[in-house]
């Protein structure tokens, strides 16, 4: 067996049982591993209709066929499941040392199924698997579960747990491991929390068995040079982490600002990477078998940990008005403790703070610091509320959508699909937007991050504000970041690498014949099935859309002024490029092609 | 008056944040880039106001260049 494991262990909570399958080898090679084999295996044993948060929604945790292998940046997993704040697909992807770790313990897969009726956590250690109470530690941080976790479980054990944040069933909780990384989106804890499941455990000594090992070494050696060589992924990301973005995205006049109501921060410079690394950085930290190292580990007064990332220096600075990089430091703390995804959580408190300004939400309903925009004291004491439900914070972790619908005006949400949008403002980027409305788990960067050729000149520069052939690059961008994140690697490998590189790795590590071409071909399989689940869950192709705000009013000021998206005119080439119907419906002719008819006649 | 020169990352080592130089006629994004003896190729992205600039384009009165060497995030 070489890449996979070919095992999945299927936990069953409300009886406290487990098995061991083999895995689907014919389905991994189809749809890779990670989110693609993640997704089909959901779709085969879920309703799409399910409850997200009852026991008959299930947990996936997948690695890729690469995860743990001696590749770069092999060391992701992929939590699968129906997500509680979108209805979508839900498909979170975090780094660190776990996934690694559970390859080396010797599964591709872990299927929970149900619920405990008590607190557990599950321990799985070279192949034993225990489900163990977690009443001592139900209710506790994330920092002190995994001390006490890795105590229990001895030397070298991983941890992923939630935090109060997931067991109080925020649709913002996030999935931690290793302390500080995070599946963070679409609230995948509060899945966690509601099959009364605090963490999982893993430790391991078995290898991932490499088919070419000869050919591994040289593909080895040659996409670690890309990777060295490479101005980003060599350079910029090592030096600055990923908060070097906030000055390139603020100068562009697209760093949302105030809940999206301006484009440009004059304070920018505040909470920039560079400030960052002058002011607060500690250390840099690495992912399992990462040349890159984007990772920050910082400190501020009595509080350290890892991060902040961009997208979270964003969500708790500019968009709420905040330039205090040491309190944005404090708040992302407390993301991380609380098990909560900082972009929702930031653009969340971001939202509240327009819609006290504007008189919906009033003092008598808070009972803390006010809601004002650039209230730097409020971004960590409202933080901490949110991951405990207290007060005030109950309302805040249903997230933005649902805040913003109890005053009436769901449209003050920054959102798709209920999810919110990250910290680029599409009205300034319309290839970038195109991605945002048709992402199918909602507002997200990661699933095509057209921010590269069209801010950062990756791999050429398109003009930003340019319509012509940006569905073509949507398309290709979320296919190709499909497979991707099916393999098991990071993202960030794609600003040096390219499609015929990962099918070179993949070859070497599985044994398979993949070329570029399968790559995107994987990937738009994997794009068609997430889209099909998303139909039958019931989210109409009508929800492949932006907030009014971006649609109807132009940007006031900054480099970008005057732009609103024009996804109108977006829509119908992206959709006639996919191969769906006008309306945006795949065609059986397009699921024929891709092979995707003949797996769902079986299932 | 002044065409302000924004400098980011590790273009600013040894040289600073903002660099002011004078306007005069024919004056380029290029001429600037040699002053501050920055190699082109380290250079990823150069913004005139806030744009996709060009090294050529003689600079204006108002006009200030932003310039980055390779970044990217997510």
């Amino acid at each position: 067996m070489f890449g996979y494991k070919g095992k999945v262990l299927r936990v069953n909570l409300k009886d406290r049982t487990y098995k061991v399958e083999d895995l689907n080898l014919h389905m991994a090679k189809k749809y890779i591993g990670g989110r693609g084999l993640g997704t089909k295996m959901f779709m085969d044993e879920v309703d799409p209709k399910v409850d997200a948060l009852s026991p008959e929604n299930k947990l996936l945790v997948v690695t890729g066929p690469l995860t743990g292998s001696p590749t770069p940046t092999g060391g992701r997993y992929m939590v699968v499941t129906k997500s509680p704040l979108t209805g979508t697909i839900a498909s979170s992807n975090s780094g660190g040392f776990w996934g690694a770790q559970l390859k080396f313990a010797g599964y591709d897969v872990i299927v929970v199924e149900e619920k405990a009726d008590k607190p557990v956590y599950i321990s799985i250690v070279d192949g034993v698997v225990e489900i163990r109470d977690a009443s001592h530690i139900w209710g506790k941080v994330v920092s002190e579960t995994t001390d006490v976790l890795e105590k229990e479980c001895g030397e070298k054990s991983k941890v992923m747990t939630i935090g109060p944040a997931g067991e109080k069933l925020s649709r913002l909780a996030a999935i931690m491991n290793d302390k500080d990384r995070a599946a963070g989106r679409s609230g995948v804890g509060a899945v966690m929390g509601s099959k009364n499941l605090k963490a999982i455990v893993v430790k391991g000594s078995s290898k991932v068995e490499v088919k070419d090992p000869d050919g591994l070494k040289k593909v080895f050696s040659e996409s670690l040079k890309k990777i060295r060589e490479n101005g980003v992924t060599g350079q910029g990301l090592p030096t600055y982490g990923t908060a070097v973005l906030v000055n390139i995205i603020n100068e562009n006049g697209v760093l949302p600002t105030n809940n999206f109501q301006k484009s440009y921060d004059d304070k920018a410079e505040a909470i920039s990477g560079e400030t960052l690394a002058e002011k607060y950085l500690v250390k840099k930290e690495a992912c399992y078998r990462c040349p890159i190292a984007c990772g920050r580990y910082c400190k501020v007064d009595d509080i350290e940990g890892g991060g902040p990332e961009y997208e979270t220096i964003w969500a708790y600075g500019s968009d709420c008005g905040v330039s205090n990089l040491g309190n944005i430091i404090k708040a992302n703390y407390w993301c991380n403790e609380m098990g909560l995804d900082t972009i929702s959580a930031g653009v969340t408190v971001a939202t509240a703070m327009e819609l006290y300004e504007k008189g919906y939400i009033r003092d008598e309903e808070i009972d803390g610091t006010p809601l004002k925009f650039g209230n730097d004291e409020a971004v960590i004491e409202w933080t901490k509320k949110m991951g405990l439900r207290e007060g005030f914070g109950d309302k805040l972790a249903e997230g933005s959508y649902r805040l913003a619908e109890m005053y009436g005006v769901p449209e003050l949400s920054m959102s798709v699909k209920k999810q919110e949008i990250p910290a680029y403002d599409p009205r300034g980027i319309q290839g970038h937007g195109l991605q945002y409305a048709t992402s199918n788990r909602g507002g997200c960067h990661v699933r095509g991050y057209l921010i590269s050729p069209e801010i950062l000149g990756l791999p050429e520069k398109l003009d930003r504000f340019k319509l012509d052939g940006k569905a073509t690059w949507a398309k290709a961008f979320q296919d190709l970041t499909a497979a991707i994140d099916s393999l098991g690697l990071c993202l960030f490998t794609s600003f040096a690498l390219g499609a015929g590189d990962y099918a070179s790795l993949i070859n070497a590590v599985c044994g398979t014949d993949h070329t570029a071409d399968s790559i995107f071909e994987a990937g738009e399989r994997i794009w068609n099935i997430e889209k099909l689940f998303n139909l039958e869950s019931g989210v109409a192709p009508s929800e492949d859309k932006l907030p009014k705000r971006l649609l109807e009013e132009p940007i006031p000021e900054g480099p970008s002024k005057g732009w609103v998206h024009k996804l109108s005119d977006l829509l119908p080439e992206y959709y006639e490029l996919r191969g769906w119907s006008k309306e945006g419906i795949p065609t059986d002719e397009r699921l024929e092609k891709l092979g995707i008819s003949e797996d769902m006649a079986k299932a | 008056m002044n065409v302000e020169v924004r400098l980011f990352a590790t273009l600013r080592e040894g040289r600073g944040k903002k660099v002011y130089f004078q306007l005069k006629a024919g004056l380029t994004p290029r001429i600037i880039i040699k002053e501050l003896n920055i190699q082109e190729e380290d250079i990823a992205i150069l913004l005139i106001n806030g744009r996709d600039g060009d090294f050529d384009r003689p600079l204006m009165e108002g006009d200030y260049l932003s310039i980055f060497p390779p970044v990217g995030g997510g």
